[in-house]
């Protein structure tokens, strides 16, 4: 079904189905903001587990997406569903322009100039007039979906978002098992082979880049909705950190790595932040010790002890 | 009063001083990661926050042990290139046999710890370091009034950049560091320890960090973001120059930060910006770099 | 003076080295030849402790080298001339030639090297030492390790890709130094050369040595070597 092996279609069953019974037993909120930032930790993946580049600056696209459907449904009062497309088409175009001046680096430099990219973009935000500053933009309006279902109700809102997750989900997962996908794997393998044989590398890896972008920029935006409000934070690079961070622990390149990633990083957050800066030293500590001993992460050391590919 | 461009000239010196201070810094944080990118393949996310422990350890040494801002220029860089050493040969050496990737990502982890730790501790608000008395005061040019103590941060900048460029070009030290950059295993098949300058070359490149913390401390206040502000726009300084080159990396690092004072005067709005932009024009026209080798 | 007994070495996975044996005595110069893939560069590289897993004896004047680091290796005397000849392209010709740490008393000094090598004196203005020829670099990279006073030298396939007059500049040389007393290992797969320098020939074949043919006794073993070496 939808390519997945049969140990992944239990995890995705087993998945979806958490994902209808959690708001019964768990705060809808706190859910919400867990499923925008594992579609955002897919994106990511996408990147570096699929087509192997470290993108250090997606919160570019995130944050941008963040503001655009902001501003969308706010001051022209679009539907829900039209801020988050806009948001992920935001996304989208800001990847092409970035993601051009990047691709043609690989490893370190294209994280680096990704880094630096994005930074460009922080700046941009902090000067812009349509950003609101330090104080972003807020009492962003959740409205009506479809103009009838009142998304106010933190249910209906969930159930919105939840679908937004799995679509996005299931179409990273056509991607990578499409015959673009198999290109994309060969380029990983061997990218010189694969010039070779005739493929325009950096034409392949940019559309996974854009791809990317644009589910982040679909997050950002879904997550300015729910939370009502889009600020500089979405942009600085420490969400970008955050992403990292999240794919890292819950397993690079795997598939249900970044959700469960997102679960452990969100929760964690979420407990923390009453410490104030002990989230930033835990994250970090977090990172080197993944780095050091972890690397597979929760999800690949799982799928490492049950050899099954996860 | 002299007006050039319809600017006027005290204003104008004025900023192209400011932005050579700021150059003075992107260039010694920049030759500090290239130094450390050439011999250990390792982009050093920790870099700001090894700038940042370098003013702090200088505001301690006079808070706690009453040391003065002349000592200090030489023992923060010792204690804190110490340090550098110590995480070099506990965290980073261990980083050496995996995809260079890991090693941003450990350096990334070690900025957050180190930053969130002194966050925690001393908050985000900046501690005084006094201009030491012998530098402050300006100097009269007659075009314009000159700090001293930023004359003196650029001179400074200027020696050391240029010392650590000798030393790595003119002497044998540096050719046998510029050897291991080429072919480790062979440097040390002819008997060199090569694992040891590998720690201290990163130990050196941390301790200019450092060095660059202590001529920080009485222009900035001393506080826990103020690697985070530099480290972002050192790395597109990095971009820029290419990660070939010594001398390259000094270059542009003094030159954007002129080109950032100058963009100040002109237009303002983009000052912040204008690096990021010369960024995307290099790698639209040469995308190794100013200085970088075509791989 | 080097003593190699049961010496097996990988690379990862992969088994290379199955036990070599042999010996080479003070003065001599001898020569390990065998076909491409034979083991013969991962033997020199084994005793210069750059293979990263080895097992086994590598007994250098009575001191066990097996498991020590390369640059310890080397300041017992040993030196190491790679196949690719490992000239640095960002160092000058002189940086390249003093790059080499003395390891010991006893090397030559910078004019009886330009003595030995008055090519390389005529270029060591030259910036970069890539720029070289391939017959220079080859004698850069024997000229720098006579310098550092080591007494055993490892040359890994000296005459590879160069011109007949270059062999035989670097025969002579050969014997020169071994004139002045140095041990010379050679990995060599023209055995038309390493006839006219060394003492003695063992074959390697698939990690094992598998004979030994002193040089004075090769016409009596001609049919071997030629189906050893498959020439």
């Amino acid at each position: 079904m939808f390519g997945f092996s049969r140990p992944q279609s239990i995890a995705f069953l087993a998945m979806v189905a958490l994902i209808a019974v959690c708001p019964y037993v768990l705060y809808p909120v706190f859910l919400m903001r867990v499923l925008c930032f594992a579609l955002f930790a897919c994106a990511f993946n996408l990147m570096i587990g699929y087509v192997g580049l470290l993108s250090f600056g997606q919160a570019a696209f995130f944050g941008m997406g963040s503001y655009v459907s902001a501003w969308t449904i706010k001051f022209w009062h679009v539907d829900a569903v039209v801020a988050i497309l806009l948001g992920g088409a935001t996304g989208a175009v800001l990847g092409l322009f970035l993601g051009y001046l990047a691709i043609r680096r690989s490893g370190i430099y294209f994280a680096m100039i990704t880094l630096a990219l994005a930074q460009m973009v922080y700046f941009f935000c902090v000067e812009a007039p349509f950003t609101g500053g330090e104080d972003g933009i807020q009492q962003v309006p959740r409205g009506h979906l479809f103009g009838v279902i009142n998304l106010n109700n933190d249910m209906a809102m969930y159930w919105v978002v939840a679908a937004v997750f799995i679509a996005g989900f299931l179409l990273i997962h056509r991607i990578i098992h499409s015959p673009f996908g198999q290109v994309l794997k060969a380029i990983r393998e061997n990218e010189p082979r694969a010039t070779s044989l005739g493929y325009r590398t950096d034409d392949y890896k940019l559309i996974a880049f854009i791809l990317s972008c644009m589910l982040s920029g679909v997050a950002g935006g879904t997550k300015a909705i729910v939370f009502g409000i889009a600020t500089l934070t979405d942009v600085h690079y420490s969400t970008s950190g955050e992403v990292v961070l999240t794919t890292l622990l819950g397993g690079l390149g795997t598939v249900f790595g970044p959700v469960v990633g997102a679960v452990v990083v969100t929760s964690m957050e979420n407990y923390l932040a009453q410490f104030g800066s002990w989230v930033t030293v835990t994250q970090g500590a977090i990172f080197v010790l993944c780095v050091l001993a972890f690397r597979r992460g929760i999800v690949g050391e799982i799928g490492a002890a049950l050899r099954l590919g996860l | 009063m002299i007006m050039i461009f319809g600017i006027p000239g005290p204003l104008l010196f004025g900023q192209l001083l400011l932005g050579l201070i700021n150059g003075a810094f992107y260039a010694m944080l920049s030759l500090g990661l290239a130094i450390i990118f050439g011999m250990l393949n390792i982009i050093n996310f920790a870099h700001g926050a090894l700038f940042m422990m370098g003013a702090f350890a200088a505001w301690m040494l006079l808070e706690y042990a009453g040391i003065g801002y002349f000592p200090a220029l030489i023992l923060a860089p010792l204690i804190i290139g110490a340090f550098g050493i110590l995480l070099e040969r506990t965290l980073i050496s261990r980083m050496y046999k995996l995809d260079h990737l890991y090693g941003l990502l450990l350096t990334f982890g070690l900025s957050l710890v180190i930053e969130g730790l002194f966050r925690n501790y001393y908050g985000s608000s900046g501690l005084p370091y006094q201009i030491p008395k012998v530098l402050q005061g300006a100097t009269n040019l007659g075009f314009m009034y000159l700090p001293n103590y930023r004359a003196w941060v650029v001179a400074a900048a200027l020696v050391v950049c240029f010392s650590t460029w000798a030393i790595l070009e003119k002497t044998s030290l540096g050719a046998k560091l510029r050897a291991a950059t080429e072919n480790a295993p062979l440097v040390q098949a002819f008997g060199v320890d090569v694992p040891r300058v590998i720690t201290l070359t990163f130990g050196g490149g941390v301790a200019l960090a450092a060095f660059a913390g202590v001529l920080a401390a009485p222009i900035y206040s001393v506080n826990p973001d103020m690697g985070d502000n530099f480290i972002n726009t050192v790395f597109a300084v990095v971009v820029i120059g290419g990660m070939g080159s010594i001398l390259g990396a000094i270059l542009t690092g003094f030159g954007l930060g002129v080109i950032e004072g100058l963009t100040k005067v002109f237009y303002p709005q983009a000052s912040a910006t204008v690096v990021f932009l010369v960024m995307v024009i290099v790698l639209l026209t040469m995308p190794h770099g100013l200085f970088g080798k075509r791989a | 003076m080097l003593e190699v007994k049961g010496l097996n070495a990988w690379y990862g996975e992969s088994h290379i080295l199955h036990g070599i044996d042999f010996e080479v005595r003070e003065g001599e110069v001898v020569t390990l030849l065998g076909r491409n893939g034979a083991g013969k560069t991962t033997t020199l590289k084994s005793i210069m402790g750059l293979v990263p897993r080895r097992e086994g004896s590598i007994k250098f004047r009575g001191a066990e080298l097996v498991r020590l680091m390369p640059h310890h290796i080397a300041r017992h005397g040993i030196a190491f001339c790679p196949e690719e000849r490992g000239i640095f392209g960002s160092l000058s010709v002189t940086e390249n030639l003093l790059l080499p740490p003395v390891v010991a008393p006893g090397g030559l000094g910078i004019d009886e090297i330009y003595t030995l090598f008055p090519n390389l004196k005529e270029r060591a203005r030259t910036a970069h030492g890539t720029r070289l020829s391939g017959g220079e670099q080859q004698m850069l990279a024997i000229a720098r390790i006579l310098r550092t006073g080591a007494k055993l030298l490892l040359l890994d396939e000296p005459t590879e890709g160069l011109a007949p007059v270059i062999v035989q500049q670097i025969g002579r040389t050969i014997r020169e130094i071994k004139a002045r007393g140095f041990t010379v290992l050679l990995v060599e797969q023209n055995f038309r050369f390493a006839q006219t320098v060394a003492d003695r020939h063992y074959v390697v074949e698939h990690g094992r040595v598998i004979d030994m043919i002193p040089n004075h006794r090769r016409e009596a073993s001609m049919d071997k070597l030629h189906e050893y070496l498959g020439v």
